[in-house]
């Protein structure tokens, strides 16, 4: 059984107007299936409002599916007692740096998880460190957030969820705010916690070139499940990524004009290098 | 409506521990209906320099001058220069507050104290140059949209009639497609109302498309001013600063060192397809 | 202006005040202010200035800093001092037409003057040398008890510490949107009372959503770290009195037997 099991799983809410009547009913997330395994580094791509934000908060037991089920580490999140555990479980990183630290100063801030959790106080401190270590930030475990850039700023958020020992770790948009290097700076990060600590990923983005590293790549619109594969083979549809409102990495995007142009090369080149490579054999092969 | 900075410093927190030089004696100057793109990481000083153009910060020293005007001279009208020097924000959806879409597009020309038929003919016209029809009128700004709501802040700004529109990353937090839209919207601004754009973005692939003039800043200093075509040329030492090239530009430079004959000043992906096509029908350079 | 208020700031370095109990800063605090109040001589303020500047000198952060406060109230401290000077009953030292500054006034004017500037310049030492966190542990530990008559103190200590850290990130964002508004034509410096306050609006209505919308991206995150308030829960950095936190006690009452020792035999 995966760590993250979803079938048919419905979230809707209500709107209401201004007399406080139910005025329309939406549905955020429509029927979706998910299997994640243990240790997999999963992205989720989709425009903004496509659903994968209610999907995520699903994972962590924020929001309880209106219908359908899911099931975290073999725990039903719908069932109130396992609501801590699944928490435990699946810690989350939002997009806001700012409003998601609630320490004054960064280990204070790190801590506050396993302190939420009762771990005793020599184990925190431990973990504090391990964590923060774990995302290059030990430095900084007296400096005030407010002093830190907004890379530094998610990567001790990162550190908060890691000091709770999740198996899983669901990012929301962790890049959004933050510049070219801060990108780079959270991404490497994320992606040492998949490799080295083998902490199973969920990264939910709009920017084509953080989900390259994925073992899969989810694609919603309109709540659903639209596409599923690799990140090659998603990026290998070029125009069907367009229509949901999406982008591919440039130079993949160059890789399909040439294609287009008549060249032969393969589908989804994801790197430079990939691209370079293989128009250097098609040169030395003509 | 040329702007013109001379020896621009800006200092914050003189005098404090905190003290901090983000702006390190600029020279600029902004002549009539360029499409311009600063770009620097954060804390290049961009931010700053942005803030000088329509007088919300004044410089510890040197001189604007806006149309040959000293903007720092004894009773310069600043209300006026902020109406022509037009500023977007970072996040500009954060600064909406009224009842609906329209009334706020009527913000800026109200206090620029025009008639109710001029205002309102303004602001019509701002909100149809960001692509918004009459149906988002009457809607409040915080049911819309993230991408729309930044249209309509845009528009508060367009309704003022500014000469120069200055935006400080139009894009952040957007979709690929609400990106592009706003993007392309702006380029069009530029194109059919003649004004001066000035873009500030973090994304090399977003100005290398759109702007004509490349202002590259780091630590508080101009490190390039140039087309987007030669500040490229000097992409190692834009990585030297935290920089880079757009993809494209480092994918012809990796052909060229495999031996390709091949045109290397390419900065969007059409002219990257191109140049390729073009040296796959050349011979192979024998490699030095 | 605003970012001159310096009280609710951490000025992060390592000193012995840094590192004291922060119910030691608390109380001791409280003592200090009360002390100022105790006796009208100037004696006294001499003691009281000398224990404040070896407790600034230890707590390593610049004067210059903790100074910077004083200046954000500097108009409430010159009223005091003005109606001091002028409204006290006594000798008449100078008259200039109605105005009548009294000997008494002036000693009064002084007196406020000099227990006002303590009084902030002391408090900011606390607030400058112990993280809002820590103040807030200190505070729920330190009034614990009041959890026997039902005062939910956890609660209200993680409101104040999170109310504390998020200060600072307001008053950018007010700057923010001030100058968002200003480039849209807004003026928030002229004009009658009235009018000034009408232009408030765009300022807090933007405002107001935002720490709305960051109240509620706060609360997301802190139930997804797992807060489900102060039952079960273990600390971090809890609360010892250790060696150093007995020997500030020691000093702390050592400053105050001096107060009340030359309070009770100074001649002026």
């Amino acid at each position: 059984m995966g760590i993250i099991e979803a079938a048919k799983l419905v979230f809707e809410y209500k709107k209401y107007n201004e007399e406080g009547q139910v005025e329309d009913t939406v549905r955020a997330v429509d029927g979706v299936d998910l299997d994640v395994k243990k240790g997999d580094f999963i992205a989720i791509l989709g425009h903004n409002g496509s659903g994968k934000s209610t999907l995520a908060k699903h994972i962590n037991a924020i929001l309880l599916p209106t219908e359908g089920t899911l099931y975290v580490d073999g725990k039903d999140t719908k069932d109130p007692e396992n609501l801590w555990t699944v928490r435990e479980t699946a810690g989350m990183v939002f997009q806001n740096p700012d409003n998601q630290i609630i320490g004054s100063v960064v280990d204070e801030d790190v801590g506050f998880g396993p302190e939420n959790m009762g771990v005793p106080t020599e184990e925190i401190w431990q973990r504090v460190e391990e964590s923060l270590r774990s995302v290059g930030m030990w430095e900084y475990r007296n400096s005030s957030p407010n002093k830190l850039s907004g890379g530094q700023k998610q990567r001790v958020a990162i550190a908060g969820v890691m000091a709770m020992h999740p198996k899983c770790i669901v990012l929301d948009e962790p890049t959004a705010m933050l510049d070219p290097n801060g990108r780079k700076e959270v991404i490497r990060a994320v992606r040492a916690l998949n490799q080295v600590e083998e902490i199973t990923i969920i990264l939910i983005t709009h920017y084509m070139e953080e989900v390259i590293y994925a073992d899969k790549v989810i694609v919603m619109d309109e709540g659903k499940v639209v596409m599923q594969g690799t990140p090659r083979e998603i990026f290998s549809q070029v125009d069907t990524l367009k229509h949901y409102r999406l982008d591919v990495p440039q130079v993949t995007l160059l890789a399909y004009e040439l294609k287009k142009a008549g060249l032969h090369l393969p589908d989804g080149i994801l790197s430079i290098k990939e691209l370079v490579d293989c128009l250097c054999q098609l040169k030395s092969n003509s | 409506m040329s702007i013109k900075i001379e020896q621009l410093s800006h200092i914050y927190g003189e005098g404090n521990a905190f003290e901090r030089k983000a702006l390190d004696n600029i020279s600029l100057e902004i002549p009539d209906g360029q499409f311009i793109g600063i770009i620097g990481h954060t804390g290049s000083g961009k931010s700053t320099l942005i803030q000088h153009l329509n007088g919300l910060l004044r410089g510890t020293s040197g001189k604007i001058y806006y149309n040959k005007e000293d903007i720092y001279q004894e009773g310069y009208n600043m209300k006026n220069l902020r109406s022509k020097v037009g500023l977007v924000f970072q996040y500009p959806e954060y600064q909406l507050f009224e009842i609906d879409v329209f009334t706020d597009v009527c913000f800026g020309p109200k206090n620029l104290g025009l008639s109710k038929e001029e205002i309102e003919e303004r602001a019509r016209e701002a909100l149809t140059l960001v692509g918004l029809g009459e149906e988002f009128y009457k809607k409040s700004p915080f049911e819309l949209s993230g991408g729309e709501k930044r249209r309509v802040a845009i528009a508060g700004i367009l309704a003022m009639h500014p000469e120069v529109v200055v935006l400080d990353e139009p894009t952040a937090g957007l979709d690929p497609k609400g990106r592009d839209e706003i993007l392309d919207q702006i380029a069009s601004l530029h194109e059919k109302q003649k004004i001066t754009v000035i873009l500030v973005s973090h994304s090399m692939e977003d100005v290398a498309k759109y702007v004509e003039r490349l202002i590259v800043m780091s630590k508080g200093r101009i490190l390039f001013d140039d087309t987007p075509r030669e500040v490229f040329r000097h992409y190692k030492e834009l990585e030297k600063v935290g920089l880079a090239a757009p993809q494209v530009t480092y994918a012809v430079r990796g052909l060229e060192e495999q031996g390709f004959d091949i045109e290397t000043d390419v900065t969007t992906v059409m002219e990257a397809r191109d140049a390729i096509l073009e040296a796959m029908k050349k011979p192979v350079r024998r490699k030095a | 202006m605003i970012r001159d208020i310096t009280i609710g700031q951490y000025y992060p370095v390592d000193s012995p005040i840094h590192r004291l109990d922060p119910r030691v800063k608390l109380l001791g605090t409280l003592l200090f202010i009360i002390s100022l109040f105790l006796f009208r001589s100037f004696l006294v303020y001499v003691v009281a200035a000398v224990f404040l500047a070896g407790v600034i000198r230890a707590s390593k952060v610049p004067f210059r800093f903790m100074v910077k406060g004083l200046k954000a109230v500097f108009l409430l401290l010159m009223i005091t001092v003005v109606f001091n000077l002028f409204l006290t009953p006594g000798t008449t030292l100078i008259q200039i037409w109605r105005l009548r500054i009294t000997v008494e006034g002036v000693r009064q004017a002084v007196f406020m003057a000099i227990r006002l500037s303590f009084l902030i310049v002391g408090s900011s030492v606390m607030t400058l040398t112990t993280t809002p966190n820590h103040l807030t542990d200190g505070l729920e530990k330190g009034l614990g008890f009041l959890n026997k008559v039902h005062v939910p103190v956890h609660d209200v200590a993680m409101m104040m510490s999170i109310a504390l850290r998020f200060i600072p990130i307001l008053l950018e964002e007010t700057d923010k949107i001030m100058k968002a508004q200003q480039a849209r034509g807004a003026d928030f410096d002229s004009g009658n009372l009235i009018q000034k306050a009408k232009s408030m609006v765009p300022l807090l209505v933007p405002l107001f959503i935002s720490a709305f919308r960051r109240a509620n991206d706060l609360a997301m995150a802190m139930e997804a770290r797992g807060y489900r308030g102060g039952e079960g829960r273990t600390k971090m950095k809890p609360l010892v009195y250790k060696k150093q936190d007995k020997a500030a006690y020691l000093i702390l009452l050592i400053y105050l037997a001096a107060m009340i020792v030359v309070g009770r035999t100074a001649p002026f």
